[in-house]
């Protein structure tokens, strides 16, 4: 394995609220070598936003990081202050979000939301900010990108602004980008561009990505190696191949067949059964138990992270080693 | 664009004309001004001359025929009191009232805008707090006690400032003006104050709800994630995004302050249009009084006119153009 971009060891990230302590994260640890992408898989309140939001350092109060480290280059981010944390956003570190038609600013044009982005980490003239600005979104695949500078938001269409998004992240080409569900809100056509042009840029450029997403299928054609979240845990991570191909954790396996697919066309479909645990006081033991087939007295404990298989993690008493899927 | 030009110019004359017929009929219910203007011993032969020289022995519809066609040559009739023409009367108090009302919503904007930014960005420290605890008095303490009370402590306890009158006026185009001299802007600090105080509270509040609403948003969060100066993501980002309705609410305010200046002007004695209107109302001065509501119909459609000219300096997704 070439070096590691990013190398996060034991986070946890607590939401201190009125209600009592929401443990979105609790105790993961997971890597990002140079120039691979990384899939961060689990359903909606499963803590993937959060760890996302926990790397460049915008965990939203009451949110707190309480434990701990977050690697990047052999630096802990947890360790540096605000002022030096701005320096590596937008610059070291850039961030996708998951709702284009959020994320610009409605007021303000193209030109203006990037341009401010360049200068805000390197010192050039605005005209070759300008220039750079403008590079960024012919490189997404943004036609006529000189009159498009001069636009607003609103002018463009919702594909059009996540590659807007994107070229923004992409400025001062990152080492590490976050992306949170950045085309869960496309249509499956842009989607699919998207996807193509990401691992592209990321292949050339050598960026480290993390691909959040509840979509396995993008993961299986996007990412390198998959982190399974569950209750703000990793429950179960590896290299994609292996873990699609012979998941462990019974919620991996769960995920996996509630995938409609055409050959089990006409039955009904898979689900797991249950809700996702409410995260406000989450007891001790596996928070997947009470939706588990396989669990019995001893998931009142937690599961400690066990490495079943070189390069795979897995938290589980009772892992599923035979392929049944 | 011309074309909303031009519509909002046809509604706006529509507006007027209709304003015209209301005032006419309203103006003509409150009273008959010859009881007023026509002293007690009169006889019956000089009462009908007065009422034949102010036009009020015609049927109504007459008079108000003879007051449009006047007043689409610019003559608003001739004040009953004073036998000048309306216009010029209210011609002559209108700088003072403007400056005072402009000033004011200066104040309030100045004032209120960072006080609103503080108690929006820092909701639950102390300073915070206290802003908006004193909001609601701005809001709730009625203008004319807390003129007093301004003119209590600043000119009378504490001396620092004059209580009463413009003070010296400098000509700028023909027009006196008190904020062109330092002992003019002394005499304007009070009465503005205590006119933008109202507007200071409303301003501040718009503000921080603006900010409690707008920093949640994706927006500002990817702001912050591009590495952007925490300032820079207030004061352009946010900001920008807050002024609409600030905008707005500060348009319908100027003419709200300049129509209804009439208490603070009576407590510092300023002579401006809103003294004018209350005196004429008293003595049921017609043609003052329609001039008046007349140029006040005039003011609040230009600003809103502004105001809507504006918008589209201020967001972008407001195109001024009529759906066919």
């Amino acid at each position: 394995m070439s070096e590691l971009t990013l190398d996060v060891q034991g986070l946890s990230t607590h939401f201190l609220t009125r209600g009592g302590v929401v443990k979105a994260v609790e105790d993961i640890s997971f890597s990002v070598p140079r120039g691979r992408v990384l899939g961060l898989v689990g359903e909606s309140g499963s803590g993937k936003s959060v760890t996302g939001f926990s790397v460049i350092g915008l965990v939203d109060p009451p949110g707190q990081i309480v434990r701990g480290k977050i690697l990047f280059q052999g630096r802990d981010l947890t360790k540096l202050d605000e002022r030096e944390l701005r320096d590596l956003r937008g610059n070291r570190i850039a961030m996708i979000f998951q709702d284009p038609m959020m994320t610009l600013n409605p007021v303000l044009r193209i030109d203006t939301q990037m341009i401010e982005t360049v200068l805000a980490h390197e010192k050039v003239p605005r005209e070759a900010a300008r220039q750079r600005a403008r590079d960024a979104l012919g490189m997404v695949g943004i036609p006529s990108p000189d009159e498009r500078l001069v636009s607003y938001p609103h002018q463009f269409s919702g594909g059009m602004r996540q590659r807007v998004a994107i070229a923004i992240a992409l400025l001062h080409r990152p080492d590490l980008i976050i992306a949170d569900e950045p085309t869960t809100a496309l249509d499956v056509t842009i989607q699919a561009q998207i996807l193509a042009e990401v691992q592209k840029l990321a292949r050339e450029v050598g960026t480290a990505l993390i691909w959040i997403t509840h979509d396995l299928s993008v993961i299986a054609g996007l990412a390198d190696d998959i982190a399974v979240m569950y209750a703000g845990r990793i429950v179960e991570s590896g290299s994609v191949s292996e873990v699609l191909d012979r998941p462990m954790h019974p919620y991996t396996h769960g995920l996996i067949g509630s995938v409609p697919s055409r050959n089990a066309r006409g039955t009904r479909l898979r689900q797991i059964p249950g809700m996702t645990p409410s995260m406000l006081n989450l007891g001790p033991g596996c928070a997947f138990r009470a939706r588990c087939a396989r669990a019995d007295a001893a998931c009142a404990a937690d599961p400690q992270q066990s490495t079943p298989v070189a390069g795979r993690t897995l938290r589980c008493f009772h892992p599923q080693l035979e392929v049944t899927a | 664009m011309t074309t909303w030009m031009l519509r909002r110019l046809i509604q706006a004359a529509f507006v007027m004309l209709v304003m015209t017929v209301i005032v006419f009929i309203g103006v003509n219910v409150i009273g008959d001004p010859v009881e007023i203007l026509i002293s007690p011993e009169a006889d019956q032969a000089e009462r009908a001359r007065a009422v034949a020289a102010l036009g009020l022995d015609k049927p109504l519809w007459e008079q108000y025929w003879r007051f449009l066609s006047g007043a689409l040559q610019g003559d608003l009739g001739r004040s009953f009191v004073f036998n000048e023409p309306a216009l010029k009367l209210i011609a002559q108090r209108m700088p003072a009232t403007l400056e005072l009302a402009i000033t004011a919503v200066l104040l309030s904007v100045i004032i209120g805008i960072p006080l609103g930014l503080y108690a929006g960005l820092k909701p639950n420290s102390i300073g915070g707090r206290i802003i908006m605890g004193g909001s609601i008095l701005g809001f709730s303490l009625p203008t004319f006690w807390v003129g007093l009370m301004l003119i209590m402590v600043f000119a009378v306890q504490l001396g620092w400032l004059p209580s009463t009158g413009r003070g010296p006026t400098r000509e700028l185009f023909g027009v006196h003006w008190s904020f062109l001299t330092w002992d003019g802007l002394r005499h304007m600090a009070l009465p503005a104050l205590n006119l933008a105080l109202g507007n200071i509270a409303l301003v501040l509040r718009l503000t921080r709800a603006g900010v409690r609403e707008n920093l949640p948003m994706d927006y500002v969060k990817f702001a912050r994630a591009k590495g952007i100066s925490p300032n820079r993501v207030v004061f352009v980002h946010v900001l920008k995004n807050i002024l609409i309705p600030i905008v707005t609410v500060v348009g319908l305010e100027i003419g709200g302050l300049i129509a209804f200046a009439v208490v603070t002007e009576s407590v510092f004695a300023w002579p401006g249009m809103g003294k004018l209107i209350i005196d004429s109302i008293n003595v049921l001065d017609r043609p003052v009084i329609v001039a008046y509501l007349m140029m006040i119909v005039l003011l609040f459609v230009v600003i809103n006119l502004i105001v809507d000219l504006l918008y589209t300096v201020l967001d972008p997704r407001v195109r001024l153009e009529t759906k066919e």
